[in-house]
């Protein structure tokens, strides 16, 4: 029995709703997806590796208990993809990496525990950057994504895969990690919703860690409502992380549902400046229109050392990088080098081997920034620098309660056109990484499209653990998106 | 002390960006090791626009929950109790090294005799 469902246009409600009705069964969707990934992925690329033994014994599962009338998970049936830098047992974790070839890791992350306990089925691993590092997804070892909107450009990175297969429906919902816009860039030159939480929000046990200081775990959803469920069954404390915080889980789908009249939105000016796309700069502006009709008061605010965010971010997210990956060395786990003699010139040939060049030159400016005499030119100086940054925002979230911004200062670029200047992709994370850095929330939803068909996004910054407010704004922005 | 300035900023040479990729345990090619030095220089100059502000007095912030005050005085313990519990298996940890005997993890010589 099988009722025709739309999986590229699929809710996550309608999803769970048409399985917990016995209108479709949770083994009959995963099959379809599974069909559809055989028939559209080959372009596309956002899968490295399908778990489909797994997902369909929980899928069994999950019919079993609607037949006997059990009660069901908040996501019973839902297919969900899972970026190839979480930790799934039973499946391969290559983190986009040839030295992590081969590993299957031998536990699951606790976000991934976290969403088979509520009735999800994970359908596989999402390619992305190489140890989530780059903003176009052409750092995989295992090929880049093309973006289903137009395939000859990038999905945006590092999670390039779990914003692709949403949008292409290839799963109904996804797992993406933020570390300096990973999450809502790629959300927003994909036109899907990405929802990077606060720091500590969500737990990273089981994330292959890239930049401990700034590592998020996020959503990527195909509306808003959708990215609320996902946040609830998320967030919260864990043991296993001893950076995640015990700080009270909202209603975050109640919240959403609020309206916004009265809310105070903050424009910050140092976001609007040079190198901003027009078309970007219209579209957000037409949203800031909306929401001032839905009751809101719109207030300039400044953040004022924005444009330090970036240089602060290389320091730091290398700095950090550098040690995190010196836990590769060809030992526990992944590639080891052959026809080395030593102990040392193993952990060389091995690191040779195995990392791209994009992760060589960060180890390398992090293991300078760190070293003997540089220390407190770069390392010191961008700590104290993020101080400021994060005090630029807490007095913003003084006088409002959001703020609106864009994501990215262009629209989807081509595959190829900035891989040759590291600077110029760098450069790319102008308007994310701020608040990455400050450990604030933030998310990118779906404003409209360019003349050429072009995905754009609107960037909602919310104050530490109040996603409920963030995800507020973001429903009134769709539902305006929606009234065009 | 503070405010340190960053070193000529196009200055890395190549024995330098020999120096770190030997420090973080890294081999370069006679192709990349160039190619490195001129990335390094573009980036570290863009990094010297920090040097414009002065941060003098200003805390560094090594990570987000300092900011906000949040410490185990006030928000609670997020510290796990310390007691004994399994762990993974150690069979399905060894199973994906490169090279074991079943308990420990084998390396190349370390020791020259």
């Amino acid at each position: 029995m099988a009722e025709a469902l739309q999986l590229e246009t699929l809710s996550l409600s309608a999803a769970r709703t048409a399985v917990v009705e016995g209108r479709v069964s949770a083994a009959a969707l995963a099959a379809e997806h599974y069909e559809r990934i055989a028939t559209v992925d080959p372009q596309i690329n956002s899968y490295l590796a399908l778990s489909r033994e797994r997902a369909m014994a929980q899928a069994e599962r999950v019919d079993t208990a609607a037949k006997t009338g059990e009660s069901l998970g908040p996501l019973a049936g839902v297919p969900i993809g899972i970026k190839d830098v979480l930790a799934m047992r039973g499946a391969p974790a290559t983190a986009g990496s040839l030295i992590l070839k081969g590993y299957h890791p031998p536990y699951d992350a606790t976000v991934v525990a976290k969403l088979e306990a509520a009735g999800a089925v994970l359908l596989g691993k999402l390619n992305c950057d190489e140890f989530a590092m780059g903003s176009s997804n052409e750092n995989s070892a295992y090929g880049p994504v093309h973006n289903p909107r137009a395939l000859d450009r990038v999905p945006g990175g590092s999670s390039g895969g779990s914003a692709a297969s949403v949008a292409a429906g290839l799963c109904v919902a996804s797992l993406g990690t933020d570390t300096g816009g990973s999450i809502r860039q790629p959300a927003a030159f994909c036109g899907v919703v990405g929802v990077l939480p606060t720091y500590g929000r969500v737990s990273r046990y089981g994330l292959i860690a890239f930049a401990s200081s700034l590592d998020r775990v996020g959503p990527f959803t195909r509306s808003v409502a959708d990215a609320a469920t996902m946040l609830e069954v998320l967030a919260g404390p864990d043991n296993l992380d001893a950076t995640s915080s015990t700080q009270p889980v909202a209603n975050y789908s109640a919240e959403a549902a609020k309206p916004v009249a009265g809310l105070r939105i903050g424009v910050p000016e140092e976001y609007f400046g040079e190198g901003l796309d027009p078309e970007i700069r219209a579209a957000i502006e037409k949203v800031l229109d909306d929401l001032g009709a839905a009751g809101c008061s719109i207030h300039k605010v400044s953040l004022p050392h924005t444009r330090y965010a970036v240089p602060t971010y290389y320091v730091i997210a290398t700095a950090e990088a550098s040690s995190n990956l010196s836990r590769f060395d060809g030992v526990r786990y992944g590639l080891r080098a052959e026809d080395a003699n030593t102990l040392a010139a193993m952990f060389r040939k091995s690191r040779d081997e195995g990392f791209g060049a994009e992760v060589k030159r960060r180890i390398l400016l992090g293991t300078y920034a760190l070293s003997a005499g540089y220390y407190d030119a770069y390392y010191r100086k961008a700590q104290q620098v993020r101080t400021l940054l994060t005090r630029d925002f807490l007095t913003a979230f003084a006088q409002v309660d959001a703020i609106v911004c864009p994501v990215t200062p262009t629209p989807a670029f081509k595959l190829g056109e900035k891989t040759d200047d590291p600077i110029q992709m760098y450069l790319e994370d102008i308007y994310s990484v701020a608040a990455s850095l400050a450990g604030i929330c933030g998310m990118s939803v779906p404003c409209g499209t360019t003349q050429a068909g072009l995905p754009i996004g609107v960037q909602i910054l919310g104050k530490h653990f109040d996603e409920g407010t963030m995800l507020r704004v973001g429903t009134a922005v769709e539902v305006a998106q929606a009234g065009r | 002390m503070s405010q340190a300035a960053p070193p000529e900023a196009a200055g890395v040479s190549l024995a330098e960006v020999q120096h770190v990729a030997d420090l973080a345990n890294l081999e370069l090619t006679a192709q990349e090791l160039p190619r490195m030095a001129r990335d390094l220089n573009a980036i570290l100059g863009h990094i010297a626009e920090l040097s414009e502000l002065d941060t003098t007095n200003v805390p560094p912030m090594a990570q987000v929950a300092e900011m906000l005050g949040i410490t185990p005085a006030t928000h609670g313990e997020s510290l796990r109790v310390d007691a004994v519990k399994p762990s993974v298996d150690r069979t399905a940890v060894m199973a994906e090294a490169p090279e074991t005997d079943g308990r420990f993890f084998k390396v190349p010589k370390v020791i020259e005799r």
